[in-house]
């Protein structure tokens, strides 16, 4: 199998790589196009988030938000049931699925047995977690994705980059490529209004058929049974009333209490995600279309999903629930900034995809043995969290987790190890030898070639063996 | 405290920071039986490893006195790690007794405004450890220690992003961590100085290990022995 696809302008799609996570990173590194635009996405927000920080008070916003989702995840079980009452009041239909098999067999049950042809679908990284996707296409139903960095995606035949912004990876000549391809024609402009329009147009077509829409959910508010989707390109809203049935795919954790929480988690979002004080558009969708209402659907179906968060809550890993999915960490982490989200080889990435992935999937999984390691755990993503989870804490607790036949290895080497260090005698024996060790190897007060582990490090860099080291 | 690292490479930094104390005017005791904070144990995902090595640290440093660590990493994995370590054990009052006794080199000499003489004159360019700026969210006064003692400090771009040490993540992903320390080399001779100095030991040992692999001309010395000329 071929380990590498690449776009017609030469880049890799990460997505589809195959070996380590490591090797993965060796791949991303090389590309310096990658490095460019990733490097321009996160510079921008930083300094868009920046000035949310010192005109909008945003810092003083995050202890709130927090202290609101912490209370979420704690009333968890009731919130749910309120939801789940007040949809059904409003006339919706309510599902609550053990895992993502479940969510896609119901999801693709019902659009069958209501003769769907073609599923329009607004951005969600719930329906990415679940593959709904692959789902519906391997029923024989066509997808179009209607987020534009989405639809490009899907152009490219690639995964998101980023929880907000999942072609943030890409530039502007690389997607006019893109859209060259799929218009079979080199008629399509490349200055960005024209990259839209042109996406605008080849979408429109496409809503008109669709016999479902597919969206996710921002926030579910218990009190009145309402989803808010929030979006910058009036997709979702199209999504969400334009064909006849909507289903909101939502994970089980994203619920609110009230208007109040509500509230202020709307405003925390999108300054924390893009650094806007408000998003262009915020759906506030309560069951399906009632009489003597112009528009909407007929039929509202809320798919709530569980997939592992559940069994979260009450464990040294329940902060992670309380995400609200903006992204700053991906954008504050200099790994992911290094290497894009591709290279985590997982819905989400960066840090909290590397904390919640291995949750998810469960301690054995491949996600848990590599993601939580590829970290420096520099704490730049806990500093910028809008709800204030202590990403650097769990990754290590993520790590502690993790059970593979390299993380035994490295326990062994750590017994060992803790039975030397914790009496002074036999650690400073293994000082002595580890300088006598240095002093043999180094040549020009530097060790260039180191034995074991160290191996690691002289692999790219040399180890001064005096100190201050020589030039 | 003394930390493995400088055990290990580099003696000359806690056998600075010792002078610097001294010369201030703090009575200085360095416990011979003392080893490491067990942070390498405790990021690396083996807490009951990590565990039984700080139970003898919590030993060696039980006692009312302020503990020093010339290490923003180490200071922080006492200050931060150990509550969460110990909670539940025995020795849970004793750790977080040492967690509230424990302060950065810079961070002690500020707070008891010490005036440890003038240090060298530079000019230098400072880089903020990750767990000195976010663990013991700390920048001010590694500089006010420098600039008292007639240091210059040319700021570099980006100070406060992550040199890409990282502990066993250095040794995980080599390519990626010498990718980063190579962008903070780099910055560090934009800076116009000709010396990184950092408070912490692991940063510093490797950005100077991918400059000297690269042919990148930054020179390195820890914070104290900056203090101590």
């Amino acid at each position: 199998m071929s380990s590498r696809k690449r776009r017609s302008d030469g880049g890799v799609a990460y997505s589809d790589l195959d070996g380590s996570l490591r090797d993965r990173t060796i791949v991303a590194l090389a590309d310096t196009t990658l490095r460019g635009n990733l490097d321009t996405a996160a510079a921008s927000w930083g300094e868009s988030r920046d000035a949310m920080r010192r005109d909008h008070g945003l810092d003083d916003m995050r202890q709130r938000a927090r202290d609101i989702r912490r209370q979420n995840i704690r009333d968890l079980p009731a919130l749910l049931s309120e939801m789940q009452a007040k949809v059904r009041e409003a006339g919706g239909t309510v599902v609550r699925a053990a895992d993502g098999a479940e969510a896609c067999r119901y999801i693709t049950g019902l659009a069958k047995a209501r003769g769907v042809k073609v599923v329009a679908k607004s951005k969600s990284m719930a329906t990415e977690e679940i593959k709904l996707n692959e789902a519906l296409e391997g029923s024989g139903l066509e997808v179009v994705e209607t987020d534009l960095g989405e639809w490009i995606l899907q152009l490219a035949g690639e995964r998101p980059s980023h929880i907000i912004a999942p072609a943030v990876h890409l530039n502007r000549s690389q997607v006019a490529q893109l859209f060259r391809e799929e218009a079979g024609t080199d008629d399509v402009p490349d200055d960005r209004e024209g990259l839209v329009a042109h996406a605008r147009m080849r979408l429109r077509e496409k809503f008109a058929q669709a016999g479902m829409g597919v969206s996710g959910v921002n926030l579910g508010v218990a009190s009145t049974g309402t989803v808010c989707i929030v979006e910058n390109e009036g997709n979702a809203r199209l999504v969400t009333s334009q064909p006849r049935i909507h289903v909101a795919v939502m994970g089980m954790e994203r619920v609110v209490a009230d208007w109040d929480q509500a509230a202020h988690i709307l405003q925390v979002l999108p300054m924390a995600a893009i650094g806007q004080d408000a998003a262009n558009y915020v759906n506030l969708i309560t069951g399906p279309r009632r009489e003597g209402e112009a528009d909407g659907p007929e039929e509202f179906h809320l798919v709530i999903v569980d997939g592992g968060r559940g069994a979260l809550r009450g464990t040294e890993f329940e902060e992670a629930l309380s995400c609200i999915r903006c992204g700053a960490c991906l954008y504050s982490c200099p790994m992911w900034k290094s290497v894009g989200g591709q290279a985590y080889g997982s819905p989400y990435s960066g840090p909290i995809g590397a904390v919640i992935t291995p949750l998810l999937e469960g301690p054995s999984s491949p996600s848990s043995r590599d993601l939580p390691f590829m970290s420096s755990l520099c704490g730049a993503c806990g500093e910028a969290c809008p709800v204030g989870i202590p990403l650097q804490d769990l990754l290590v607790r993520a790590r502690a987790r993790a059970s593979s036949p390299d993380t035994r290895k490295a326990g062994l080497a750590f017994r060992a190890w803790s039975r030397l260090w914790r009496h002074p005698s036999t650690y400073r024996a293994w000082m002595a030898g580890w300088r006598l060790m240095l002093r043999a190897r180094g040549k020009g007060g530097w060790a260039t070639d180191l034995p074991g582990p160290g191996g690691g490090w002289t692999q790219v860099r040399d180890m001064p063996t005096r100190w201050p080291p020589r030039r | 405290m003394r930390t493995c690292l400088s055990d290990a490479v580099a003696p000359s930094v806690w056998k600075s920071a010792k002078r610097v104390l001294e010369r201030a005017g703090v009575e200085v005791k360095v416990p011979r039986s003392q080893t490491c904070c067990s942070q390498p144990a405790w990021t690396a995902g083996h807490p009951d490893q990590a565990r039984a090595v700080a139970r003898h640290t919590l030993q060696v440093f039980a006692g009312p006195e302020e503990v020093v660590v010339p290490s923003g990493s180490c200071a922080g994995m006492v200050v931060h790690a150990y509550p969460e370590m110990f909670k539940g054990e025995p020795e849970e009052e004793a750790a977080l007794d040492l967690a509230r006794r424990t302060i950065e080199l810079t961070q002690f000499l500020a707070r008891h405004g010490l005036d440890p003489g003038p240090a060298a004159p530079g000019p230098v360019t400072l880089h903020d450890s990750c767990h000195m700026l976010r663990v013991m969210n700390e920048n001010e006064s590694p500089r006010q220690v420098l600039a008292s003692g007639g240091c210059e400090v040319r700021e570099m771009q980006h100070t406060d992003r992550c040199c890409g040490f990282g502990g066993v993540f250095s040794i995980n992903f080599p390519e990626l961590s010498a990718r980063l320390g190579e962008e903070k080399a780099r910055a560090a001779v934009e800076s116009g100085a000709h010396e990184v100095v950092s408070c912490d030991l692991g940063c510093l040992m490797h950005i100077v290990g991918v400059a000297h692999r690269q042919g990148i001309p930054i020179r390195a010395r820890h914070i104290a022995e900056v203090l101590d000329t």
